[in-house]
C-alpha cells in the first residue's frame, strides 16, 4: 500500500474514531485504537500495544475477567490444573496496611523471558508488541512458565472443546493473554477493557503507548505509574497506577 | 602394562534374563504411562500451572547430570593419562550415552506435545539455553559414540586421546547448559544464580562416579568376573572427593543467598519451614545422600568394604534425586514475588506454597528412564566387548 | 502425488470392485465457487492455510481468502455444524481415506464463526 493511501485510510479512521467517541453513550467512553489496520496489512512496529492499569478504580469487580472467559472460551477455573489468563491479585502493603486489587495478566514485556527461553520459538513477539504463543509449534516444554515472572502463563491439561474460531487453543500446549489480538487486528479494544468501561470503572486503558496523542501515551506521561518487578528490566506493555 | 582383554558377557543365566525381563517390565509401564499423559493430557500428573516441571523432571534431568559424570572414568583414563582406568574406559562411555538416552526419554515423553519431536529438532532459537541443550545432548551422543569406537575398534587405537579430550570437553559443556537451564531464570528466587552451572558439574561427578560404580560392581558379580581391591580403592577415594565438593557448593549456594536479604523468604521456606522440601533437604540430601556416605568412604573401619562403597555409592545416588526434587519443586513451590512488600492473594494461588502430589504415570515415566538407562547397559554387555575379563588387583600391572 | 489423485478421483469403481477402501463421498452443501480451482485445492490447500497461517498469527494479516476459518464457513456440514466427527464430513471424509493425521482441530474450531459465537450468547449480550 502506499503511503498516501495509508495516511487517508488512518485518517478515515480518526475521523470514525472522533464520531464514535461522540455517539458513544454517555458515561462509556471507549479509547478505540486509531490505526485499524486494513485486513491485509501487517502489523507495525511503530506502534507499541498496552494497558494502564488504574488500581485507583479498580475494587473487587471481576468484570475484566468474566469478559476474557467469554471472550476467550476460558472455562471458569475450579482445579489448579485450569488455565487463567487474568486474575484479580488483592495486594496489603504488609506496612502501611494499605489494600489494592490489580488484574495481572501478560505482561506484554519489551523483553520477554518467555520467548527468550522457548527452544523452537514459538513464543514471539508481533512487530507491535503483543507476546503470543504459535501452538503450531509449541512443544509443551513449559519452559516459558518457569521464565515468566508474572505467572502469565498456563499450560492447557485435557481436551478442550468450542473453542472461540478467532481464539483457537488446545491440549498440550501453553497459552496465555493475547491482548486480544484477534479484535485488536480489527480496531476493537480487548475484552476486559471493554467490560471494565462498561461497568462504569474505566480502570484499564488500552492504546499504543508509542503514540504520543494517545489517551494511554497521554497518562503515562502525566501519571506516575509502574510496572510489575521492574527490577528484572523487561520493560512491560502493562502499567499499573495507584500502587 | 599388558593388555587386558574386553570381552562380552555370557548372558545365558536365569538372573541375566530376569533382570531383562524386570527392567523390560518397568519401562513398559513407563511407555503405557506416557500414553497415559499423552491420551488424556497433563491433568492426569500431579502437575499444574503452579508446578509445572514434576517427577519426570526430576528423574531426568538427574540422569542426564549423572550421563556426563558416568563419563569421569573414561576421561581419567584418556584425558589424565591414568592408563589403569583404561580398561574401564569403554563401560563408562556406555553408561554415559545409556543415562543419557534413559533420560532424554523421560523428558521428550513428559512433553505437551511428544509427537512434535520434529518440530523441536527443526526450528531452532538460538537464544534459548534449552534449544543448546538439544544441539549438546545430540553432539554428546556423536563424540561419545566416536569416542567409544575410537576404544573398541584396533583402527581406531590413535583418535583415543582426541576423542577423549573432545568428549571430556563437550560434557563439562553439556553440564554447564543444563545447569543454566535454571541458572538462567532470574526471575525466581530458587534459581537465577551461574553457580548451579558448576554446582551442576559438581554433582554431576558424584551421580556419574557412584552409578558407575554401582554398575561395574554388579556386572563383575553377575558376569563372574574378578574384581580387585586395588582399582575400587582408587574410585572410592574419588567418590568421597566429589561427594564433599558436592556439599561444599550446596553450602556456598544457600550461604550466599542467605546473604542477600531479597532472598530470606526463599532460604527460610527451604531450610526451615518447606516440611517436605526442608526434610528432603536436611535428612536425604544432606544427611543420607552427603555426610552418610563420607562416613561410609572415609571411615578407617569401613572403608575396606566392598558393602560399605556399594552402600555409599547407593546412598548417593538417593540423595541426588532427593537434591533434584528440592531444586526443582522445591524451586517452584516457593511463590512468586510480584509486588514485593505486599501481601497477595488471589484465585490463581498467589502469595502461597505451592503443594505437589506426584501422581503414579509421571513417577512411573520417571522410574522407567532409569529402567532403560539400565537395560541399554544390559544388552549392550552381552553384544559388545565393553566389560573385562578380570579386574583382579595382579591384572594389568606394570 | 498428483498421478495418485488423478487415478483416485477418476478410477473409484475400479478399486470399489478391488475390495479396497471406498473413495470418500465429499458433500459439498453450499453452491457457488472455492478461492482456488478444486484440482488446486486438493493438492495445496494445506499450504495455502500453512502460509495464511504464519502470516495471520505471526505478522497480523488478516485477509480471508485462505483462512481456516473461511474453509469451515463454507464447508461446514448443515447438519452437524461442523467438518469433522463421521467421514460424512468435508476435511474428515478424505483425511481417513488418505490416512493424514489432522492436526487442527486440536485447537481450531471445527465450527463456522456464526454458530461459534452464538454458543457464547452471554458475550453478546454484554453491553
Amino acid at each position: 500500500m502506499s503511503d498516501v493511501n495509508r495516511g487517508r485510510r488512518q485518517f478515515i479512521g480518526w475521523g470514525a474514531a472522533a464520531l464514535g467517541g461522540l455517539t458513544l453513550a454517555p458515561g462509556v467512553m471507549l479509547f478505540a485504537p486509531a490505526q485499524a489496520r486494513a485486513p491485509e496489512e501487517a502489523a507495525s512496529s511503530r506502534v507499541r500495544w498496552g494497558l494502564l492499569i488504574d488500581t485507583t478504580q479498580c475494587d473487587g469487580c471481576t468484570a475484566c475477567i468474566e469478559a476474557c472467559r467469554r471472550e476467550n472460551h476460558v472455562a471458569a477455573p475450579s482445579r489448579k490444573t485450569d488455565p487463567q489468563w487474568i486474575r484479580k491479585v488483592e495486594l496489603k502493603d504488609l506496612r502501611s496496611g494499605k489494600t489494592h486489587s490489580a488484574p495481572v495478566m501478560c505482561q506484554h514485556c519489551e523483553h520477554p523471558p518467555c520467548v527468550d527461553v522457548c527452544p523452537t520459538g514459538a513464543s514471539f513477539k508481533r512487530a507491535d508488541g503483543i507476546v503470543l504463543v504459535d501452538r503450531h509449534i509449541c512443544i509443551g516444554c513449559r519452559y516459558c512458565m518457569m521464565a515468566c515472572p508474572y505467572k502469565a502463563r498456563s499450560f492447557v491439561h485435557e481436551a478442550l472443546t468450542d473453542q472461540n474460531p478467532d481464539v483457537p487453543r488446545g491440549k498440550g500446549c501453553v497459552e496465555s493473554c493475547t491482548l486480544c489480538v484477534h479484535r485488536v487486528d480489527r480496531g476493537r479494544n480487548p475484552a476486559c477493557v471493554e467490560a471494565c468501561a462498561a461497568a462504569g470503572r474505566n480502570a484499564i486503558v488500552f492504546g499504543d503507548l508509542n503514540d504520543p496523542n494517545s489517551e494511554i501515551a497521554k497518562r503515562v506521561a502525566t501519571y506516575a505509574s509502574t510496572q510489575i518487578r521492574a527490577d528484572l528490566g523487561l520493560n512491560p506493555g502493562v502499567r499499573y497506577q495507584g500502587i | 602394562m599388558s593388555a587386558i582383554a574386553l570381552r562380552e558377557i555370557e548372558g545365558r543365566s536365569a538372573g541375566y534374563y530376569g533382570l531383562l525381563a524386570g527392567l523390560g517390565l518397568i519401562m513398559l509401564l513407563g511407555l503405557g504411562s506416557a500414553y497415559t499423559m499423552e491420551e488424556h493430557g497433563h491433568v492426569v500428573t500431579g502437575m499444574d500451572n503452579q508446578i509445572v516441571w514434576g517427577m519426570p523432571h526430576v528423574f531426568a534431568v538427574f540422569l542426564i547430570v549423572a550421563a556426563s559424570g558416568a563419563l569421569n572414568v573414561a576421561s581419567i583414563a584418556s584425558v589424565f593419562g591414568k592408563t589403569e582406568y583404561k580398561p574401564l574406559s569403554p563401560l563408562s562411555g556406555l553408561l554415559a550415552l545409556a543415562l543419557l538416552a534413559g533420560g532424554l526419554m523421560v523428558l521428550v515423553l513428559d512433553l505437551g506435545r511428544p509427537d512434535r519431536l520434529v518440530v523441536a529438532m527443526t526450528h531452532y532459537n538460538f537464544k534459548s539455553i534449552f534449544a543448546w541443550n538439544v544441539f549438546l545432548y545430540n553432539g554428546f551422543f556423536v563424540i561419545v559414540g566416536a569416542y567409544l569406537w575410537a576404544m573398541m575398534d584396533y583402527t581406531g587405537t590413535r583418535y583415543v586421546r582426541a576423542a577423549g579430550m573432545a568428549a571430556f570437553l563437550w560434557r563439562l559443556i553439556l553440564t554447564t547448559g543444563t545447569g543454566s537451564i535454571f541458572g538462567f531464570l532470574a526471575a525466581r528466587q530458587a534459581y537465577d544464580s551461574a553457580l548451579l552451572a558448576p554446582m551442576f558439574i559438581v554433582f554431576s561427578l558424584a551421580y556419574g562416579t557412584a552409578i558407575f560404580l554401582l554398575t561395574l560392581i554388579a556386572a563383575c558379580r553377575g558376569a563372574g568376573r574378578e574384581l580387585g581391591d586395588a582399582l575400587l580403592k582408587r574410585l572410592r577415594g574419588l567418590l568421597a572427593v566429589f561427594v564433599a565438593a558436592s556439599l561444599y557448593f550446596v553450602a556456598v549456594f544457600h550461604v550466599t543467598n542467605l546473604y542477600i536479604t531479597q532472598h530470606d523468604g526463599f532460604e527460610r521456606f527451604l531450610l526451615l519451614e518447606g516440611g517436605v522440601h526442608t526434610f528432603l533437604f536436611w535428612t536425604v540430601q544432606v544427611g543420607i545422600g552427603g555426610a552418610a556416605p563420607l562416613v561410609l568412604l572415609l571411615h578407617p573401619a569401613l572403608n575396606a568394604r566392598r558393602g560399605a562403597l556399594v552402600l555409599a555409592s547407593a546412598l548417593v545416588v538417593i540423595g541426588g534425586l532427593a537434591q533434584m526434587y528440592v531444586t526443582i519443586i522445591g524451586g517452584q513451590a516457593y511463590p512468586l514475588v510480584l509486588f514485593p512488600g505486599m501481601q497477595e492473594t488471589s484465585g490463581f494461588y498467589d502469595g502461597q506454597v505451592h503443594g505437589y502430589a506426584p501422581s503414579l504415570p509421571e513417577t512411573m515415566l520417571g522410574l522407567s528412564g532409569i529402567a532403560v538407562a539400565l537395560l541399554i547397559v544390559a544388552v549392550s554387555v552381552k553384544m559388545l566387548r565393553f566389560l573385562p575379563e578380570r579386574l583382579a588387583d595382579t591384572a594389568g600391572e606394570h | 502425488m498428483i498421478v495418485a489423485l488423478t487415478v483416485a478421483a477418476a478410477a473409484t469403481a475400479a478399486y470399489a470392485d478391488a475390495g479396497r477402501v471406498p473413495t470418500p463421498k465429499i458433500v459439498i452443501e453450499k453452491g457457488g465457487k472455492c478461492v482456488e480451482d478444486v484440482a488446486v485445492m486438493r493438492r495445496n490447500h494445506m499450504e495455502f492455510l500453512k502460509h495464511q497461517r504464519d502470516d495471520t498469527m505471526r505478522r497480523g494479516i488478516r485477509s480471508t481468502k485462505h483462512s481456516l476459518q473461511q474453509c469451515i464457513d463454507c464447508h461446514a456440514s448443515r447438519k452437524t455444524g461442523s467438518v469433522v466427527g463421521s467421514n460424512e464430513n468435508f476435511c474428515q471424509s478424505c483425511h481417513a481415506y488418505a490416512a493424514v493425521k489432522l492436526d487442527c482441530f486440536e485447537c481450531h474450531s471445527t465450527k463456522p464463526k456464526a454458530a461459534a459465537a452464538a454458543g457464547t450468547a452471554v458475550a453478546k449480550g454484554n453491553p
